[in-house]
């Protein structure tokens, strides 16, 4: 085994009620390296940092750390043996001090009793080293996310790490405190401690890591040095495309009716709001079909949430039906004819444990309601209309939504935003999670309710979903819509581009 | 920023210039409120209470909750009671001893078996209340006035009750822990966010154990206070206590769902329950208008709620001045 490796994982393999999560994946990291670790939405580098520290006992597979075989069964563990993880999420304590975020768990001691002014002091001194001058005694709620941040690094190099993960440290930075931050990984990394880096924001990657690992359908497929990379093999990569692949038919979408689009329904400027979206521009007529692309934290979700009125616009406008259109809460949209089926249908989408027909009345309840009594009547029809229409496989409109499979909880939803009848439909990945068989199904449907006038606009991962279902293609890119590509000019090779390289030409960038 | 600073201190005060305008008012307006009899027999009175809501202080923190510590401190009456022919320590302890044996319950199903707190506390609640009759034989037990048992609850040390120096010892050592220890720091760590602390690597689940088994060691204590007292173990007695010592520990500014907390405000607000009940007596007492027992429930329900909402109105002003800076 090479010595110059602080960390080898081998052959890892973990399985969730018999699902491979991963597969015979291998992970290594030399000393004082900073290495990138990629993939897109369950490709497996959650997993397989949660397997790394502990989190989740791995099935099969070797660990090495530090020249020893490597064995944890919890978090804590693992930071006690120098490893520590900054997680997505920030996970530290709000209501408690700074002081508190960073020395929990090492507390310094005097007489057996905490030494608070040498633990504020030392809070203070690993600040510094970040350049943040702050007094350590509030409570950590009382900062930004970017001091949030550095406490959790502060706390990870209290730990006197050898390796620090950073699990997409940057999704809630702004520009320059990325700069800030990455000064701090290249000190550290002066300092021989290595650092796991996790992001989607390639160019981040090559600004500050020295190697990439890709990772895809829990294997790991690809590793490499950052200077003998290009942007559009990492792209490919994760995808899991080589450019030159010929475009097959992979999906249930078939060629569509020009004259069925009409006019332009939804138009949108410049939409921003905080970092994640900076600059979104798009339009969508009625019966058209207009698809997201863009690789994971692009800004695609969060711009149809902006869209539905669940989060405010900081900057930009929207026009609807010709008319300003400025949705404050989600019953604003739905009023105006929008629907939204979320990404995560079961935190926000079905509710388990209720029938078929209380989940599809539930968005059309207050329409429904006379007086606050619900037409018993009026319901079952248009619960058993859907049903037949979407070819919903239930025992009936009272079977508990719980039972069905993922593509009928899907049908479902759609079902409950079709019966309000909308005119402009959202659907944030609408087969993930879906057997292929019901994918098909679900496309088909989509296309046919295009084709009856209905705008939808389609976020999906699977190019092949929005090359060959989306009449028009918006590709975003760290929070800006780089590029628009109509349906013959939507090509794999185009899309990947522009996720890679924005809307520069690629040879100009790759000479970078 | 001074009026920030102001804002926010009297948002984490409140209780205490509450309880200071309220000894203000039942001061001026009643002859003996300050006399040595009201103040010794207020303190001898609510340090049982105050036990108690130190222990559910600590269980609200880490964002449980322990309703059986009033059963529990039933149970502790009638056991200390049984036990106190043997001495007054062993009596002492053997009600002690009961209560851990409650807290002990409780913190395995809490963090072995995970139920939640509420229920499974309300299980133990009704357990120990059962037990307590069973032991008593559904009466109360006299104590043993022979062996000087009831010294603990009855007599002064100081000229000043004994039970109120057990309370104040028991908050100072609580204060200590809270403040000054890692397991103190821990609790509200773990109220504040379980996740984030279960992945700093703090024992999560000792911390939460900890608590359980204290709290119900400091309701058993309560209960031998209660029964060197009254001279009798009281299986009948503490209904009513979890929810005295939840509006206590809540009118002291800590959050029901944990992770801010304070063991003074939490004494405070004891204080100023207790002394609210001692202001109504008087008020009776000058015979201007009787309230029943019952209005008496009403002006108290009412006067925690005032508290309450006061501070909230307190901090979220302070705070929203806070973050203007």
């Amino acid at each position: 085994m090479d010595t110059d490796n602080l960390l080898s994982m081998t052959g890892i393999d973990k399985r969730f009620a018999g699902i491979p999560a991963l597969s015979a994946a291998a992970f290594t990291v030399a000393r004082g390296e900073v290495h990138a670790l990629i993939g897109q939405n369950g490709a497996g580098k959650s997993t397989l940092i949660k397997v790394l520290t502990g989190y989740h006992k791995r099935d099969t597979g070797d660990v090495t750390f530090d020249g020893k075989p490597f064995e944890v069964s919890s978090p804590q563990q693992a930071q006690a043996n120098g490893i520590s993880t900054i997680y997505q999420e920030i996970n530290l304590v709000p209501y408690r001090s700074l002081t508190e975020n960073i020395c929990l768990g090492r507390e310094k001691r005097r007489f057996g009793l905490l030494d608070w002014a040498s633990m504020h002091r030392e809070a203070e001194g690993l600040l510094q080293r970040f350049n943040i001058r702050v007094d350590v005694r509030r409570p950590l709620m009382e900062f930004n996310t970017a001091t949030q941040q550095m406490v959790a690094i502060a706390r990870a190099i209290g730990f006197s790490a050898k390796l620090v993960i950073m699990d997409e440290p940057t999704s809630s930075l702004d520009e320059r405190e990325v700069g800030v931050l990455f000064n701090v990984i290249r000190q550290l990394k002066q300092e021989g401690v290595s650092v796991v880096f996790v992001s989607h924001k390639l160019d981040e990657l090559y600004a500050v890591c020295d190697r990439v690992t890709i990772m895809r359908d829990g294997k790991t497929v690809k590793t490499a040095r950052m200077d003998k990379i290009e942007k559009i093999d990492l792209v490919s990569s994760m995808l899991g495309r080589s450019i030159e692949k010929a475009e097959g038919h992979a999906t249930a979408f078939t060629a569509r009716d020009e004259k069925n689009i009409g006019k332009i329904l939804l138009s949108a400027d410049n939409l921003a709001v905080g970092q994640i979206v900076q600059d979104v521009s798009f339009n969508i007529r009625s019966g058209e079909i207009a698809g997201f692309a863009g690789l994971l934290g692009a800004g695609r979700t969060e711009t149809a949430r902006l869209v539905f009125g669940i989060d405010r616009l900081k900057a930009g406008a929207m026009t609807y039906g010709g008319k300003t259109f400025e949705p404050r809460r989600p019953s604003d949209a739905i009023a105006a004819g929008l629907g939204f089926c979320t990404e995560d249908r079961k935190s926000e989408g079905i509710v388990p444990d209720m029938s078929v027909a209380e989940n599809m009345m539930l968005a059309l309840m207050p329409k429904l309601a006379k007086s606050g009594v619900i037409d018993e009547k009026a319901q079952r029809e248009i619960v058993e209309h859907f049903i037949r229409k979407l070819g919903i496989k239930c025992s009936g409109p009272d079977q508990k939504v719980r039972e069905l499979s993922g593509g009928n909880q899907q049908k479902v939803l759609l079902g409950r935003w079709l019966a309000m009848n909308p005119r402009l439909l959202i659907l944030d990945e609408p087969t993930r999670g879906i057997d292929v068989g019901a994918k098909g199904e679900i496309q088909s449907l989509i296309k046919s309710l295009a084709d009856q006038g209905l705008a939808v606009l389609m976020i999906s991962s699977e190019l092949e979903e929005v090359i060959e279902g989306a009449d028009r293609v918006f590709v975003l890119r760290d929070g800006i819509s780089v590029a628009e590509f109509d349906r013959a000019a939507a090509t794999e090779d185009a899309l990947m581009g522009a996720m890679a390289h924005g809307n520069a030409p690629v040879v100009e960038e790759a000479q970078i | 920023m001074t009026r920030t600073r102001f804002l926010s201190l009297l948002g984490s005060y409140g209780v205490v210039v509450a309880l200071l305008l309220l000894i203000l008012f039942g001061w001026l307006r009643y002859d003996y409120f300050l006399g040595f009899f009201n103040i010794t027999s207020v303190l001898r009175y609510n340090s049982m209470f105050a036990l108690v809501a130190l222990g559910m202080c600590f269980v609200i923190m880490t964002g449980g909750i322990d309703l059986s510590v009033g059963s529990t401190a039933a149970l502790g009456s009638v056991v200390a009671a049984l036990f106190s022919p043997q001495g007054t320590w062993i009596g002492l302890g053997a009600g002690v001893g009961a209560g851990l044996c409650v807290g002990l319950v409780n913190a395995m199903l809490v963090t072995r078996l995970r139920i939640m707190p509420f229920i499974a506390t309300l299980a133990t609640m009704l357990a120990a209340s059962g037990t307590a009759l069973l032991l008593a034989d559904n009466q109360s037990v006299s104590v043993s006035y022979d062996s000087g048992f009831t010294t603990i609850g009855q007599e002064n040390f100081l000229g000043f009750p004994i039970p109120a120096w057990i309370a104040l010892a028991a908050y100072i050592a609580g204060w200590v822990v809270l403040n000054f220890t890692s397991t103190g720091r821990g609790v509200l760590a773990v109220g504040g966010n379980e996740d984030a602390t279960r992945m700093m690597g703090l024992p999560v689940g000792r911390i939460k154990f900890l608590v359980y088994l204290a709290s119900g060691g400091l309701a058993g204590l309560a209960g031998v206070i209660l029964a060197s007292q009254f001279g009798a173990g009281q299986p009948i007695e503490g209904v009513g206590w979890e929810l005295f010592a939840i509006a206590a520990v809540v009118v002291g500014g800590t959050l029901l769902t944990g992770g801010v907390g304070s063991v003074g405000a939490t004494l405070a607000g004891v204080l100023l329950l207790g002394i609210l009940f001692n202001v109504l007596n008087f008020e009776n007492g000058k015979g201007w208008i009787s309230l029943s027992a019952y209005w008496q429930s009403v002006i108290r329900g009412l006067f925690l709620l005032i508290v309450v909402i006061l501070q909230a109105k307190l901090s979220s002003r302070g705070n929203a001045a806070a973050r203007d800076h």
